[in-house]
């Protein structure tokens, strides 16, 4: 047994509050317009852009503005979503030219004077308005043998890691596989066979697990022509990721991790 | 229409689904179907922890754990289903870690664990660390990693196949006193592809039914838009009761206004909650556990703060979780996640701002009741050979009243698993029910009304009625009155629904026709929610009837049990309510006695 931990001293049981406490007022109100890109093959082969103009608050986001449209204007408008809060990945959304999640993108954040784009992520196949096919995705993530592989002798309990072994690969344990990262790549908007940033990053989290036994494998995988090299280190992945996990300097440690092993 | 034949079907991939998925793929052919794609299920949101007795920090034992979960219960959880959760628990972990999941460590490099409300120390002296975790993200740890083990064992997988309807048989059977009785059996279930809109008929001689919660009968949620209840809503449609459907968690802590939930872990690092005098208020409501009480005590305590006047903010109904005390780099190590959520949601800063909160409906206690084995139950002594359930979808009883934080984590992954074993030995040895005539007659039914049906009203605005009316009077406080409210609105409601207009008639992921189709699963559940709420006349766990305001061990310590019934009409019950017949189950006991409970 141990004491991992210093006891906190007893929070005060009053306190004196700001007098301003709970941001206070009326929520502002605004118009904003938003300009879908519709896709339906059933009725037209051509996708088409259109409006639709309504009043928000100001803790709204891009995805209440969809909900909006679905629920009060045109039913037909057709989105995935599912946890409104940035954990699940359904809503990832090329919004303003940038791939957001709907769900974390508020809609005072952005110039409403304008009309906001909203358009479905490149690279996929659409099926139907923001909807894009994400088997090809998932595929390449299945491709790094995304799951811990161990050879050792199997403990009666946990296995041991220390914090910091622990702490090597946390970043990129972060993933929710939205596909902001993959969809926002011009290497893969050009070459839909390159593995892409989100199973790379999936592979990274268990190369640098000091529990695995098979990077060796998984870096025989990524050395692949269709594996990290690709990788011309734009930063978009980084940029577009709703999570802030560090994308370009995971891909520069796998590819890292490949050079020394081959010395 | 395509027929489909495995061995186990199972429905949902959440942390239930898939944690069964990974035991029967191993042992029979198994197909999961699932209306999202696995890794979006609401299971990735879960924050703060998964208990279990590790002792990994401090002194503990499984019969603690037990014992606080009865408790935190108030005491209608079944006792045999709380032992094997807190034994098998210190596996489930140990299974997880094996598979990869990335716990925090401790300086020894054994699992860490910390405090979490209504978990203690030899029944109830204090807190103790029993929630292993991974920082505020452990249910996304634990989705990614059955996700990932599912991958390794290459689990079949129909994503985006939403199962409107199961298939059932029943056979006249004689009981051993003598009585004869209609006997269900399974057959398998009716599914929708989103991608096609076609139906697709999956014969299965075993059905796992993993379909989690329906939060979304309330408008205040931490659930998932996606959350509408839809096994039960299946499952009672065909004749199954649904058990203890009147007990639903409120959580203490949703950020205010939106409730997206900031997790229990927050006070079990520290933080602590205060009202508008800056009053650490819960040292009245629970001296000893403080912040640390169970969520319904939490909740009930928050509510009433507010409706006492000492509510903060411009309209004086929220209150504050103060963090301010707590080390930023501590924050930033073991609460990251929701600190982030209120400041992109809230524009409030943690480290030195305190963060309103007010509950937000979080949990269905009750659910498809099942024995031990996950077997689902067609009345008290009655199993369904071939159904199963698991985690929120189900009632075992393990949760009782009031659910303790961390124990719906636990929850699918010991009863997960045990599913999926049972599922898979029953499949190797049985035959496969003939499927019924015209198997997909009744689901095409419905979606040829909801498609045809065109009386303008709005699925939409009939769904935002609801959730209204549930939060106003079906909340932490309820009344005979509120809740004959809730009843009289629905019945309106019910009738606004069969005059609804779907605008997309397409084939082609018709999401506007299948929020059609849930809002029919939650205007069904919200009704059974009420009906055991207005007949359950005493005060217990997650419901507090302000009319009988204590616990009647006398004449409720029993689960209620409703069921589907024609039968029972305005005119034949005045109790009743048109088409649902209540009955009762008794509660097991082991080795705990009902106590008042205190905190």
């Amino acid at each position: 047994m141990s004491t991992v931990e210093t006891e906190l001293p007893e929070p005060a049981s009053k306190i004196e509050l700001p007098a301003h406490l709970g941001g206070g007022g009326e929520i502002p109100t605004f118009d904003v317009t938003l300009r879908v890109r519709r896709y339906n093959p059933e009725v037209s082969e051509e996708s088409t852009w259109e409006n639709f103009t309504m009043t928000m608050y100001g803790t709204d986001r891009v995805l209440d503005a969809l909900h909006k449209v679905k629920w009060e204007q045109d039913g037909s408008l057709t989105f995935r979503r599912s946890c409104a809060h940035g954990v699940c990945g359904s809503d990832a959304m090329r919004i303003n030219g940038r791939n957001r999640l709907a769900c974390k993108t508020l809609l005072k954040d952005l110039d409403t004077s304008k009309p906001i784009t909203v358009e479905p992520i490149k690279g996929l196949p659409v099926e139907k308005d923001l909807i894009v096919d994400m088997e090809p995705f998932f595929q390449s993530f299945r491709e790094v043998m995304p799951f811990l592989v161990n050879r050792g002798h199997e403990p009666a309990k946990e296995r041991l890691q220390s914090a910091e072994d622990r702490e090597r690969f946390d970043d990129t344990t972060k993933c929710i596989l939205c596909a902001a990262c993959t969809s926002s790549c011009p290497v893969f908007w050009t070459d839909g066979q390159y593995f892409g940033p989100a199973a790379i990053v999936n592979a990274h989290r268990f190369i640098f697990d000091s529990r695995d036994d098979a990077g060796d494998m998984r870096l025989e995988i990524l050395n692949d022509k269709e594996g990290v090299w690709r990788c011309r280190t734009t930063f978009n992945c980084t940029e577009a990721c709703p999570r802030g996990i560090q994308i370009t300097q995971a891909i520069a440690e796998v590819k890292q991790a490949i050079l020394g092993r081959s010395i | 229409m395509q027929v489909h034949k495995y061995d186990v079907v199972i429905v949902g991939a959440g942390g239930a689904g898939m944690r069964a998925a990974i035991e029967s793929g191993q042992r029979a052919h198994t197909a999961v179907l699932t209306k999202l794609y696995p890794t979006r299920s609401h299971t990735g949101a879960a924050q703060g922890g998964m208990c279990a007795a590790l002792a990994n920090v401090e002194e503990d034992n499984w019969e603690w754990h037990t014992f606080d979960t009865v408790k935190g219960g108030d005491y209608l959880v079944d006792q045999d289903a709380a032992e094997v959760m807190a034994k098998e628990a210190i596996e489930a972990v140990i299974d997880l870690e094996k598979m990869g999941l990335p716990f925090n460590r401790t300086p020894e490099g054994r699992i860490d664990q910390r405090r979490f409300g209504g978990h203690t120390r030899d029944h109830g002296k204090a807190p103790v660390r029993r929630a292993c975790y991974a920082a505020d993200r452990t249910g996304h740890m634990i989705l990614q990693t059955l996700y990932q083990n599912c991958v390794k064992h290459n689990v079949e997988f129909y994503n985006e196949y939403y199962v409107l309807d199961l298939l059932t048989v029943e056979e006249e059977a004689t009981r051993e006193d003598g009585t004869v009785y209609l006997q269900k059996k399974t057959a398998g279930v009716v599914s929708y592809d989103l991608a096609t809109g076609e139906l697709h008929i999956f014969q299965a001689k075993s059905v796992i039914l993993a379909t989690g919660g329906a939060g979304k009968v309330f408008k205040t949620t931490s659930n998932a838009h996606t959350l509408t209840g839809d096994g039960m809503g299946i499952a009672f449609r065909k004749g199954i009761p649904l058990e203890d459907m009147e007990f639903f968690q409120f959580h203490p802590t949703g950020l205010a206004g939106l409730g997206i939930l900031l997790s229990e872990a927050a006070r079990g690092e520290g933080a602590i909650l205060r009202n508008s005098e800056g009053e650490r208020f819960m040292e009245r409501y629970a001296p000893t556990i403080k912040d640390l009480a169970p969520r319904d005590i939490v909740a009930r305590s928050m509510a009433n703060e507010v409706r006492e006047g000492r509510g903060c903010g411009p309209n004086k109904d929220y209150v504050l979780l103060d963090l301010t005390h707590l080390e930023p780099a501590h924050i930033d190590a073991k609460l990251p996640d929701i600190t982030e959520f209120a400041r992109t949601y809230l524009g409030v800063e943690p480290y030195t701002e305190p963060v309103p909160v007010f509950p937000t409906a979080h949990y269905a206690m009750g659910g498809v009741p099942t024995n031990i084995t996950t077997e689902v139950l067609q009345d008290n002594d009655t199993v369904i050979p071939g159904l199963y359930a698991a985690g929120e979808v189900a009632c075992v009883s393990v949760h009782g009243s009031n659910r303790l934080g961390t124990n719906s984590l636990l929850d699918i992954n010991v009863f997960g698993k045990r599913a999926g074993i049972a599922a898979a030995k029953y499949a190797l040895t049985a035959d496969f029910v003939e499927l019924p005539e015209n198997p997909e007659a009744d689901t095409v039914a419905l979606l040829d009304h909801v498609r045809k049906s065109d009386g303008g009203e709005k699925v939409a605005l009939i769904r935002k009625d609801l959730q209204d009316t549930m939060d106003a009077n079906m909340q932490v406080f309820r009344t005979a009155d509120s809740l004959n409210k809730v009843l009289a609105d629905i019945a309106v409601f019910e009738e606004r629904y069969s005059r609804i207009t779907v605008q997309d008639k397409g084939k082609r992921f018709n999401l506007d026709l299948l929020e059609a189709v849930e809002l029919g699963f939650l205007l069904e559940l919200a009704k059974v929610m009420t009906v055991a709420a207005l007949h359950r006349q005493e005060s217990r766990g997650g419901h507090y009837r302000e009319d009988f305001p204590e616990r009647d061990d006398e004449n409720f310590m029993k689960h209620s049990m409703a069921y589907l019934d024609s039968g029972v009409t305005v005119e034949n019950s005045a109790e009743s309510i048109a088409g649902i017949r209540l009955g009762t189950k008794p509660v097991v006991f082991t080795r705990y006695q009902p106590m008042v409970r205190k905190y």
